[in-house]
């Protein structure tokens, strides 16, 4: 077991003002049970009998694992990194010491963790009224607000514990949105995954709290599969917040998560996340590689909104979509990607119109700064029978410093002419007239830049909750201190 | 073991016939390279990202006939004549240059020869820049071309000419299951100027192929209009290639009008190697049947204090698909760049389809770069208020479409052109009853 101190809170701002790095950078002092690195089926078999799965879902795994075998790692993405060997990976990793539902038994270097975070549970409880289910490296550590949710029928709980309790809900949605073949890393995801978050709102029940998980990775060398299924049963609304921090690595580490949200007829589904993994230090060392699959299905006159605040990883590979299969339904992006130093970041959206009068709106907002590569990429596609399709799509990006790159590839594809396309992208920097009016006015440089570009993001920023609003705020800033010169 | 023979081998086998032997060193040389580089280069797939919407099934999946010198079956090409256009006129008949069809007149700063006898007599530029700017190893087609051209027609301008009279290049396929490559050279020296008008049209001609590559090299300051109709009737394919090389000052201007075809595809590739250039790429396709036309831009901005402008407006009816994909790069060192992308759809049908992939590359930031793209229908209203003032709502629909493509002919500096260009949508989308 290595042991490493943890920072006081005074340390931590020191070394911040030192040197600016990863906020959350810091690593947490917990025994954890790590399998040996490599992958064969039998790994796959372990990470199942350790989780004392039932054989569907094993058979799930060793299907997904077949398939990821003949697959080949697709180079299309325009990012830029050396090929990732899968046999140097630990795919599974749980803190040791059981956990009970009692929150005093809870381990203290996890609260402490916790208190670093900004997310102490008591005062989550006391004061947000937000529930956390914590995912500390892989393993559901705690889980508050159960109860209350229970009440109205609504199940918020770890993937395992979901595959135990609700083996007929996750049965019937489990890789219905990405299946297990999909791509590349959706399929290594499908083999391996460790845990994730289980969701499911009954028949019009609106959820009365943000949901919210919290993502850590925490061991070195340990990939993370996380899994979420999200199930919004008809004419319910819920709203889902979705954060990620990670302590500061050398080596890169590789997440490839998967997300599936199901919005039955009249279901509404809002998934917001901040993203702020570590993204290497100033020379492009280290980092968090950030391949994730995320997919919601929409059915009649139901919803999907995905919201996106990415600032962190090394390589950010992601992009949230939704297939408007029902008549009526509504799929919505927004997106502020910040790129700094060496990051890359290739995201965007895919908007697969199938059903009657659908509707997307996608917004995205880049920022790249430093030496970084910031790509949108998106698919906006109205099939054949999508009668009175509608798609309104606006990228911009904007341009901090002469050495880093933004670009747009948007794919547009109709087969129906019924349908309205809209689709604009500007690429341009900070107006110079506008930083001398703010310098004019007693605002210094740095303060107007986020002045600027907090307005440039307000779009999406506004369609993110409260809370995750004033991080994202913070977040936005962090990234892009020193980016000015 | 007998090697399988892939549908790549069996097309260049069958241009083996083609007799280059009595050509001067350099052309051979060029040629033997293109061969080469074709062995590492294969046939476009899905897969393949610079031709995802379009498949060449079509164009590969049958075996053609090559002509090997020119014929001298009359033609009676005045109706392939832009009406009330003084132009040279230069006939280019399954890919040979033919001397009898063509109107030539001499002027003072420029020679306009066939491509073939200048290479004969190996040209000083020709033989230094023949196939500089068009890479075989980047594009199957172009080392295919380079490879097999037969003709093509050279244009060359001296220091300061500015030639008044446009100079019309009609292409003309004539023979069923005939595979035809043209070359076209452009070179447009210091303070030039030239109007050049680029027409493919066939006369009978049925599935045939016609794969042709021009090269125009821009010296600062020169200005070259270049306009392309494409009108090919019944089942055509054609691969159209343009590399153009843009020097300080430089104004490069490129209609591309696709009246039909079965398959087009125009690949335009601008290298805007020189500071304070103009290029302005606009185009019109308008698809029916099974008509399948894609266009690809690339602009690469290299150089600071350049504008670049594109416009593309489609309208696609019956089965027809319309594919655009505009890329424009902005280099680290391009600072002050301004790029402008457009491209508008009209879907008539419901079986017609249009795939738009508007990209911007951009490496540096002080920069002004944007692009719109929208497939949609005419505005209702508009129509309604037609309708209410006794048009039929026919015809209150062809003047939209009427407005609607026209927007990108305004950019055709030759009258008379534009007057064929406008005459040919009226017919399309006619303004009568």
């Amino acid at each position: 077991m290595k042991k490493i101190i943890a920072y006081t809170e005074d340390e931590l701002e020191k070394q911040l003002k030192e040197n600016q790095e990863y906020k959350f950078g810091f690593t947490t002092d917990i025994e954890s049970e790590v399998i040996p690195i490599g992958l064969d089926e039998d790994v796959v078999r372990l990470i199942s009998s350790k989780k004392n799965e039932p054989q569907w879902l094993l058979d799930f795994r060793l299907k997904a694992f077949a398939y990821w075998k003949t697959m080949v790692e697709k180079k299309w993405a325009h990012v830029d990194y050396p090929k990732i060997d899968f046999q140097s990976i630990s795919y599974y990793a749980a803190p040791k010491e059981k956990v009970d539902v009692n929150w005093e038994d809870v381990d203290p270097e996890l609260k402490a963790t916790m208190d670093k975070l900004g997310i102490s549970m008591d005062e989550q409880k006391s004061l947000s009224g937000v529930a956390v289910d914590f995912v500390m490296d892989s393993v559901s550590v705690k889980t508050s607000f159960k109860e209350k949710l229970g009440e109205l029928g609504i199940i918020f709980c770890s993937f395992s514990e979901a595959v135990h309790d609700h083996p007929e809900l996750v049965k019937q949605y489990l890789g219905t949105v990405v299946p297990s073949t999909d791509n590349f890393y959706a399929a290594l995801n499908s083999a391996v995954f460790s845990d994730g978050s289980f969701c499911y709102i009954p028949k019009g029940v609106r959820c009365p709290m943000e949901l919210s998980t919290y993502f850590r990775i925490n061991e070195a060398n340990t990939g993370q599969f996380e899994r979420t299924l999200l199930v919004a049963d008809e004419d319910s609304y819920v709203s889902y917040l979705e954060g990620c921090t990670a302590p500061m690595r050398d080596e890169n580490q590789l997440h490839a998560a998967v997300v599936e949200l199901i919005s039955l007829d009249g279901a509404e589904i809002k998934y917001s996340t901040v993203q702020n993994w570590y993204p290497g230090n100033k020379e492009g060392v280290g980092g968090i590689y950030n391949f994730v699959t995320k997919r919601g299905i929409c059915h009649t006159g139901s919803k999907i909104s995905w919201t996106q605040v990415e600032t962190g990883s090394a390589i950010t590979w992601k992009y949230p979509s939704c297939i408007l299969k029902g008549d009526n339904s509504i799929g919505e992006f927004f997106s502020v990607a910040v790129t700094n130093n060496h990051q890359q970041a290739d995201t965007g959206t895919k908007m697969i119109h199938l059903g009657k009068n659908t509707k997307s709106t996608v917004i995205s907002k880049g920022i790249s700064a430093g030496f970084s590569n910031n790509s949108y990429r998106g698919l906006i596609q109205i099939n054949k029978n999508a009668t009175n399709a509608r798609n309104f799509t606006q990228c911009d990006s904007l341009l901090m410093g002469d050495k880093c790159g933004a670009h747009t590839f948007p794919y547009i594809e109709v087969k129906n002419s019924t349908a309205k396309i809209e689709h604009e992208a500007t690429t341009s920097k900070i107006g110079e007239d506008q930083l001398f009016y703010c310098n004019q006015r007693g605002i210094s440089t740095e303060k107007a830049i986020n002045l600027i570009v907090n307005g440039y993001c307000k779009d999406v920023l506004n369609q993110l909750p409260m809370e995750f609003a004033v991080e994202a705020q913070k977040l936005l800033e962090i990234s892009l201190e020193g980016s000015v010169g | 073991m007998i090697k399988e023979l892939t549908k790549k081998d069996m097309l260049i086998e069958s241009l083996n016939e083609l007799d280059f032997s009595n050509e001067p060193q350099f052309a051979l040389d060029l040629r033997a390279n293109a061969k080469s580089a074709l062995e590492n280069l294969e046939f476009p797939t899905s897969k393949t990202e610079y031709w995802k919407y379009t498949r060449i099934g079509k164009i590969i999946n049958r075996t053609y006939g090559i002509q090997h010198e020119p014929s001298n079956s009359n033609i009676d090409i005045s109706s392939y004549l832009i009406p009330e256009l003084d132009a040279n006129i230069i006939v280019l008949v399954n890919g040979f240059y033919r001397e009898d069809l063509s109107k030539i007149e001499t002027e003072n700063g420029i020679k306009i020869s066939s491509l073939k006898s200048v290479i004969s007599q190996s040209d000083s530029f020709i033989k230094d820049h023949l196939g500089e700017i068009a890479k075989v190893e980047n594009e199957l087609f172009i080392a295919l071309n380079t490879l097999c051209f037969t003709d093509g027609v050279y244009i060359d301008l001296d220091k300061n000419a500015v030639i008044e009279k446009p100079i019309h290049i009609i292409n003309i396929t004539n023979s069923n299951n005939l595979i035809s490559n043209t070359r076209t050279i452009v070179k447009a020296h210091d303070n030039s100027s030239v109007k050049i008008l680029e027409s493919f049209v066939n006369l009978q001609g049925n599935e045939s192929f016609t794969n042709n590559v021009s090269e125009i090299f821009m010296n600062p300051n020169s200005q070259v209009e270049y306009n392309k109709i494409q009108n090919k009737e019944g089942e055509s394919y054609q691969i159209s290639t343009e590399q153009v090389y843009q020097r300080k000052d430089s104004n490069f201007t490129i209609n591309t009008i696709t009246l039909q075809g079965t398959l087009v595809r125009n690949n335009l590739n601008i290298e805007v190697q020189g500071e304070g250039c103009e290029t302005n790429l606009n185009g019109i396709y308008l698809g029916k049947d099974k008509n399948h036309i894609d266009n690809h831009t690339i602009v690469d901005h290299i150089k600071p204090n350049c504008n670049s402008n594109e416009v593309y407006k489609g309208v696609l009816d019956d089965n027809s698909v319309g594919v655009f994909n505009g890329k424009v790069f902005v280099r680290p060192d391009a600072q002050k760049t301004n790029a402008y992308q457009q491209n508008n759809n009209i879907l008539l049908n419901d079986n017609a389809v249009i795939n738009s992939k508007p990209e911007l590359e951009i490496y540096a930031n002080d920069v002004k770069c944007s692009h719109g793209s929208t497939t949609g229908q005419l505005d209702k209203e508009a129509i309604f208020y037609l309708q209410a003032r006794g048009v039929s709502k026919k015809t209150a629909t062809n003047m939209m479409i009427n407005a609607f493509v026209k927007d990108a002919t305004d950019n055709i500096s030759i009258p008379a052109l534009k007057n064929y260009i406008d005459t040919k949508i009226d017919t399309r989308f006619g303004n009568k009853n």
